[in-house]
């Protein structure tokens, strides 16, 4: 009987030490340095939480710094998917999957994981011996503090993300009484879950099996695309590899021999957390994290040989070609990615305190009215971004004999945050005659506070 | 040729492959790439989602019947707590009741029915809430006849949104109009007026409104006007200014409610439309809104109409 779905060949990562790995432990370092402590960072503001990064759903707001985002500006996450996308794309063109081997929510959390496992089960041939022939008891108990360890790590992760979505000591207080909200609880349980299967158990598998990104990142590379290589030439030359044990140990005598730079130890493989030999050439499996490199340049050391039999290199540059860094596929991301970067810090830099739209009231169109003259209705929308209470009259320009009438509403109060929708009219003895329009302005003046730019939208009166 | 009787799983010819050990024509093998376990659990964790599911909400249906599931819902009916399985309708009736968005709602209807006509013209937050409130109140009652935004439609339908008015344009007549109805009606003069007196009636009323017309005939109609051959001055006053308890419209100005004056090419088809309306008479009743909506829903109903800019 043929088995249909196959159990996981076990990986048993072996640690390893060198500029990759210190490389990673950085970026690990600072990816969860902002990721645990942003949200208890607290930050002074004359109106609004003292959180300095807050996703208040309710409030509809999201608070940045100084930065405050509302539903409107909805489109800055546009442009900033579309700069992730694009700078991914250009990233990997030019240097293939760092992003998979640095910076992936999976890389990083399963190197957390691993680590745990390391440090609780020992490294690669502990723990092969523990799996295979440890005694049941002692196997059972680390294997059961292992998991207590990654389910810590789990829940420490899905917990963070919940006091981005409310002020942090009051939620985390909440949270711990069994005060807080349903979603709260199902977002930390759900993301408690969802880190300790994929970085606990799965790891590896969601990358080959799971990740969308693996298997499309191939059509954004090219010969220039820098990979982790290993260098078939040097390592093979014209007899293969050869382990030291066999034949000449010494460098030159094995060159003699035709005898390649790999010593066959087998490292490469060890130390891949994807379980795969990157000998065998450029696969869709290899997430470049790199640590084949610092193994390989480890063992070169050793014997005093020239690093780099795996390196970061190109197809291109492997082939003694020269290798382009200004290619086209760089300034076809690069200049888009540039024009919008310019184009989201333009608008945001520019961003009024004071958001208003006018449009008019189509059902009907235009009224005449008993004195002859014809009504037009608007609906003005008016939206607080600022800081403090802002107190807003309205007027209309350019249609003089015009008259403004909104009703016993003189002046409008806005409360920091806060937008309300008032409905204006306009009288103008104008003979009716349909299709006829005429341009108007409306001004929505702020009164105090002194100084805030007035806001005039150009609308137009139908007749 | 048939499927060989190898049963057990081998290698493809010149590949590292697994198969799955059947081989057809020599060397045409199938291969065997079994997936990940955990695919395996995944498919099982369906299904057992699968049976909570079946259990919680409707799901088999059993001759004239189906199974009701444990998850119900609870909302109520004219004051009495109503039990059903769970469906969209229910969640929808018992979120209307008790959701936190419906207790919003009717938080601010309860305070826009307790503030005095004065308050709610004249506070923003207020009035937002009748505007949006009452465009939704507006379409399920009232767009009907009166077409959103209150236009109406000329011989059918008033105009809500220009000034005229023929019941009056305060909060109070509006509310009074909503609540009580209105029955709107002229006597039909086909039969006590000629053609030629239709015309001069005609003349003159279009004259008060403005239109100018042949001297000798207006003259003749306000004294049919005036006089008891047609007695419109009892309902619209001597100056045409309409009595509004009777909901007699303002003939001074140019707005034409009852009939299509302004659509007309000259001033004879003008003369011909006003007699075919007075010889017709008028005949339009509003229904009562008072016994099926609340006095809160009649008052921000009252203000949104009155928002529409014609209010007084």
């Amino acid at each position: 009987m043929n088995e249909v779905y196959e159990a996981r060949i076990p990986i048993y990562p072996r640690a390893v030490k060198g500029r990759f790995r210190n490389l990673k432990w950085t970026v690990l370092g600072l990816a969860y340095s902002v990721y645990f402590l942003l949200p208890w960072l607290r930050w002074e503001r004359p109106h609004g939480p003292d959180q300095a990064v807050l996703f208040d759903i309710p409030g509809r707001s999201f608070y940045l710094f100084n930065l405050l985002v509302h539903p409107q500006d909805i489109f800055w996450l546009a442009g900033l998917l579309i700069i992730a996308a694009l700078l991914l794309f250009m990233v990997t063109g030019m240097a293939g999957r760092v992003f998979c081997g640095y910076f992936c929510f999976q890389t990083l959390w399963t190197d957390l994981f691993m680590w745990i496992e390391r440090r609780m089960q020992g490294d690669r041939a502990a723990r092969m011996r523990l799996d295979r022939d440890g005694p049941a008891f002692k196997r059972l108990t680390l294997r059961t503090i292992t998991h207590l360890l990654y389910l810590v790590a789990a829940f420490a992760t899905g917990f963070t993300f919940i006091v981005y979505w409310g002020d942090a000591p009051t939620l985390t207080v909440s949270f711990f009484t069994g005060q807080a909200a349903y979603a709260a609880y199902f977002t930390a349980g759900f993301l408690t879950l969802t880190t300790y299967v994929f970085a606990g158990i799965l790891r590896e598998q969601v990358c080959i099996y799971m990740c969308p990104y693996s298997r499309f990142q191939s059509v954004m590379f090219d010969r220039d695309t820098l990979i982790v290589s290993y260098d078939q030439k040097r390592g093979e030359a014209a007899a293969g590899r050869r382990l030291m044990g066999k034949g000449p140990r010494d460098h030159e005598a094995r060159l003699a021999d035709g005898i390649g730079d790999c010593i066959d130890c087998g490292m490469c493989v060890q130390v891949c957390p994807v379980g795969i030999d990157i000998r065998d050439g450029l696969q869709y499996q290899c997430i470049h994290c790199a640590l084949c490199i610092d193994a390989c340049d480890n063992v070169m050391d050793r014997l005093g040989w020239d690093r780099g039999l795996i390196r970061y290199t190109s197809e291109n540059a492997l082939a003694g070609k020269p290798a382009r860094v200004l290619k086209p596929k760089t300034f076809g991301y690069g200049i888009p990615l540039l024009l919008i970067i310019g184009v989201l810090i333009w608008s945001i830099a520019t961003q009024a305190p004071l958001d208003a739209s006018v449009s008019q009231v189509r059902q009907p169109l235009f009224v005449t009215l008993s004195d002859g003259s014809v009504q037009n209705s608007y609906q003005i929308k008016l939206n607080n971004k600022a800081q403090q209470a802002v107190t807003l009259e309205l007027r209309i320009s350019g249609l003089p004999g015009a008259v403004l009438d909104t009703g016993r509403i003189e002046t409008i109060e806005l409360l920091p945050q806060q937008s309300t929708t008032l409905l204006a009219r306009v009288r103008y003895p104008a003979q009716p005659g349909v299709g006829q329009q005429r341009p108007l302005s409306f001004e929505i003046v702020p009164v105090a506070p002194s100084g805030m730019e007035p806001v005039v939208i150009t609308s137009q009166f139908s007749h | 040729m048939s499927a060989s009787d190898k049963k057990t799983p081998g290698k493809a010819p010149g590949t590292e492959v697994e198969t799955t050990g059947h081989v057809w024509d020599d060397d045409l093998c199938e291969y065997n790439n079994p997936l990940p376990r955990w695919w395996l659990w995944g498919f099982y964790a369906t299904v057992i989602f699968a049976i909570v599911y079946w259990l919680l909400y409707p799901a088999w249906p059993i001759a004239s019947t189906f199974t009701k599931g444990f998850a119900t819902v609870t909302f109520e009916v004219e004051g009495e707590p109503r039990t059903t399985h769970w469906n969209t309708r229910a969640v929808l009736a018992r979120e209307m009741q008790s959701g936190e968005m419906a207790l919003r709602q009717q938080e601010m209807l309860r305070v826009v029915a307790d503030s005095s006509i004065d308050e709610v013209l004249s506070d923003t937050t207020k009035l937002a809430f009748v505007n949006s409130y009452g465009r939704g109140m507006f379409g399920d009652n009232c767009a009907a006849c009166h077409q959103t935004g209150g236009a109406g439609i000329i011989e059918l339908y008033p105009n809500l949104a220009d000034d005229n008015w023929h019941w009056g344009g305060d909060l109070a007549s509006i509310e009074h109009s909503i609540r009580h109805g209105r029955m709107g009606y002229m006597p039909d003069f086909g039969e006590t007026l000629d053609a030629g007196q239709l015309r001069a009636v005609s003349a003159y009323v279009l004259n008060i409104a403005g239109h100018e017309g042949d001297a000798d005939l207006i003259a003749r109609g306000q004294s049919i006007y005036l006089g008891p051959e047609g007695g419109c001055v009892a309902c619209h006053r001597p100056d045409g200014a309409g009595l509004r308890a009777l909901g007699a419209p303002d003939l001074r100005n140019n707005i034409w409610q009852n009939v299509d004056v302004l659509g007309a090419a000259s001033h004879e088809e003008r003369l011909t439309r006003v007699s075919e309306m007075v010889a017709r008479g008028v005949n339009r009743q509003m229904p009562a809104f008072g016994d099926r909506l609340s006095e809160a829903e009649i008052r921000v109903l009252a203000t949104y109409v009155h928002q529409f800019g014609g209010g007084q």
